[in-house]
């Protein structure tokens, strides 16, 4: 009995519609979220910002992204990767050439460009299913990564094929130190978290998961397929592109179409399952897991002291990364937030079992 | 100009072959237990350096024998690991469980057997042939170990379709691949046959590894060969063996004759930096086939009922 909610009555309809219904919940979100505006930017330093914090928040973004997509409505993407290109290019472009524009709405406007390509790509998604889908999305990753690196326009003719950002300046306010940019990110993070949990527990969110649960049961009782699917195709392609443009402009920099390979894809998409499909919450457990997890088995020979080639520490990394998966998986199919409702659950009732 | 196109159609047929190879692996697994096997590319890869790194010791009449103990052992492991612990989980669950399988398999073949390019010799004649001579100036040119491959694909294609028809095992495989819980309660061993499946697949994987070793050396790319499969597989549907041999045979021909015929096009009306085409075109025909037909060319009509 850690804590309880016993006394805490619901009397008005918001009450009963609240995101965090118990006032503890509501506590420990608030003082997380301020902790991580305040607490952090004084504790952490560089390494921490720019080699974990911002990689984890805005990979969250983008396993928000892709939540919505296979986690609430049901369609599996191996295309995320191509989408976070379209996100960074369209940003690098549109930084480029209309270099007036704020750098908030040269962000959102990269979210938009790939909104419109998520959603022709999302098109066969009214046709085919499953893992034909999913297979069909890759599709969407070569044709994109190809455009990219081939198509000169995009890259602004650069010789190499990469392209670099230059400074970046919010209402005149430059965002160059790892600080800036984890500030940055953090308020971008927790505008998208929240919105993307009303839009799951709202008219258009139960339209997404009836249609993944059964898209025949709820074509039947009227959710327009044509509708769902494509909405959950555009918002999620929405999330993935502002991702992708975070990506490039405040974790890499410069980049090439390699920095959005169809690995990309995959660890993204390994962030909403060890995370937990369904659920935001999941979606930052899982992105903090699959950005810590390489790092943590990268220092764990030089802690330990045995002296290993990188080469073999990279693959070791390998073996042990996909064991841990097929691990987590067989432990609790259904993601960290399970195992997370569970902890809470048994706090709750401690010391007695039910 | 006609020669050229003709044999690059031939080189895109025979290079499908081995795409179907890859995709046979897939279609058994996705089959007998309706997992979608991502680790069927990491099981070529690492069963082709097993044989690889066993040959450059011993013999490779030992080496093969050798190898295909490992993969049954391989087999097992994943059956006991992997699947059992995971029965009656969700398609998506167990498909990104073998995506796990693919990550481990991919960093233990490279521990163990280590990361360079080996290669395998299977004795096969290199220099290349040429046919219609008649014909054509200077003759078509064919690489007889893609005919020796194509070969190879066909008489694996006839073992597994009398394995699959006419042994008792085969039928078992079947009804397992029919339903589950019927074929369980007529007393088939549901993971005995799935630990045959996963042998048989990892066998096709190794034959898979063999031809494309023998051709590009082996190499980490190898596992990439595998997602070349994967429109072969959308293409040919995922429950057939015959889809997977067409769809092959469509994909090799077309994306070799699109790079030849549609890559120039391309770069020139939209000024690119270079063809390559290749890389995604498989992909897309794949899809115009699926918009068509959902469930591919040969896939079982898919029947939908609330």
């Amino acid at each position: 009995m850690f804590y309880r909610e016993a006394g805490q009555f619901k009397t008005t309809y918001n009450a009963d519609q609240a995101i965090f219904p118990i006032s503890q919940d509501r506590w420990f979100v608030t003082a997380v979220v301020l902790f991580a505006f305040l607490g952090v930017p004084l504790l952490a330093g560089q390494y921490l910002f720019t080699e974990v914090l911002i990689p984890v928040l805005i990979l969250a973004i983008a396993a928000i992204g892709l939540n919505i997509l296979t986690g609430y409505c049901g369609q599996l993407s191996l295309g995320t990767g191509g989408f976070m290109a379209v996100g960074a290019y369209a940003a690098y472009n549109l930084a480029l050439r209309l270099p007036e524009l704020n750098i908030i709405v040269v962000f959102l406007l990269a979210g938009v460009m790939a909104m419109l390509v998520g959603l022709l790509f999302g098109l066969p998604s009214l046709r085919i299913k499953g893992f034909y889908l999913a297979v069909a999305t890759l599709a969407s990753q070569f044709f994109l990564e190809w455009a990219f690196a081939r198509v000169k326009w995009f890259t602004n003719y650069a010789p190499s094929g990469s392209v670099a950002v230059g400074k970046i300046e919010f209402f005149g306010f430059p965002i160059e130190t790892p600080m800036q940019k984890y500030l940055f990110v953090l308020t971008l993070v927790v505008v998208f978290a929240l919105v993307a949990k009303n839009l799951v527990r709202s008219r258009i969110g139960r339209m997404w998961m009836a249609t993944r649960d059964m898209d025949i049961a709820a074509e039947i009782i009227g959710i327009r397929p044509l509708t769902a699917k494509l909405s959950a195709f555009a918002i999620s392609s929405f999330y993935i592109g502002v991702a992708g443009a975070l990506w490039g402009f405040l974790r890499l920099g410069a980049w090439e179409p390699l920095a959005f390979d169809i690995n990309r894809s995959f660890q993204v998409l390994f962030m909403i399952i060890i995370g937990g499909l369904g659920s935001i919450l999941g979606s930052f457990l899982g992105a903090a897991f699959i950005v810590l997890t390489p790092i943590f088995l990268n220092q764990l020979p030089s802690w330990l002291g045995i002296p290993l080639s990188t080469a073999a520490i990279s693959h070791i990394e390998f073996m042990v990364f996909g064991a841990l998966i097929v691990f987590f998986l067989i432990i609790e199919p259904h993601g960290l937030a399970r195992l997370w409702a569970i902890g809470k659950e048994k706090l709750r009732l401690w010391p007695f079992p039910y | 100009m006609l020669g050229p196109i003709i044999e690059t159609f031939i080189g895109g047929l025979l290079t499908g072959i081995l795409y179907s190879l890859v995709a046979l692996g897939f279609v058994l697994i996705f089959k007998a237990s309706g997992v979608f096997n991502f680790a069927q590319g990491a099981m070529v890869l690492f069963a082709a350096l097993s044989l690889a790194r066993l040959s450059e010791v011993m013999p490779l009449y030992i080496a093969l024998p050798l190898t295909i103990a490992i993969m049954v052992a391989l087999a097992y492991a994943i059956e006991f690991l992997v699947l059992r612990p995971l029965i009656n989980q969700e398609g998506i669950i167990l498909f990104m469980a073998t995506l796990g399988v693919a990550n481990f398999l991919d960093g233990f073949g490279q521990t163990v057997w280590g990361s360079d390019i080996y290669k395998i010799d299977l004795g096969m004649p290199k220099n290349p042939i040429f046919i219609f001579e008649s014909v054509f100036p200077g003759g078509l040119l064919i690489d007889p170990s893609e005919l020796i491959a194509a070969v190879i694909c066909a008489v694996l294609v006839v073992v597994l379709a009398i394995f699959f028809q006419v042994t008792r095992v085969g039928r078992a495989l079947r009804a397992v691949a029919d339903d589950h819980q019927a074929a369980q309660s007529v007393g088939i061993p549901l993971n005995q046959i799935w630990l045959m499946v996963w042998a048989v697949a990892g066998i096709v994987a190794l034959v898979a590894g063999m031809m494309w070793g023998a051709k590009l050396g082996v190499q980490f790319s190898l596992a990439l060969v595998a997602l070349k499969a994967l429109p072969v597989l959308i293409l040919g549907g995922f429950t057939s063996i015959p889809g997977a041999i067409i769809g092959g045979l469509i994909i090799g021909a077309g994306e070799k004759l699109a790079e030849v015929i549609l890559g120039p096009v391309l770069i020139r009306a939209f000024d690119l930096a270079g063809g390559g085409i290749e890389n995604w075109f498989a992909y897309v025909l794949a899809l115009m086939f699926l918009l068509v037909r959902p469930q591919g060319l040969f896939g079982e009509k898919i029947i939908e009922r609330v």
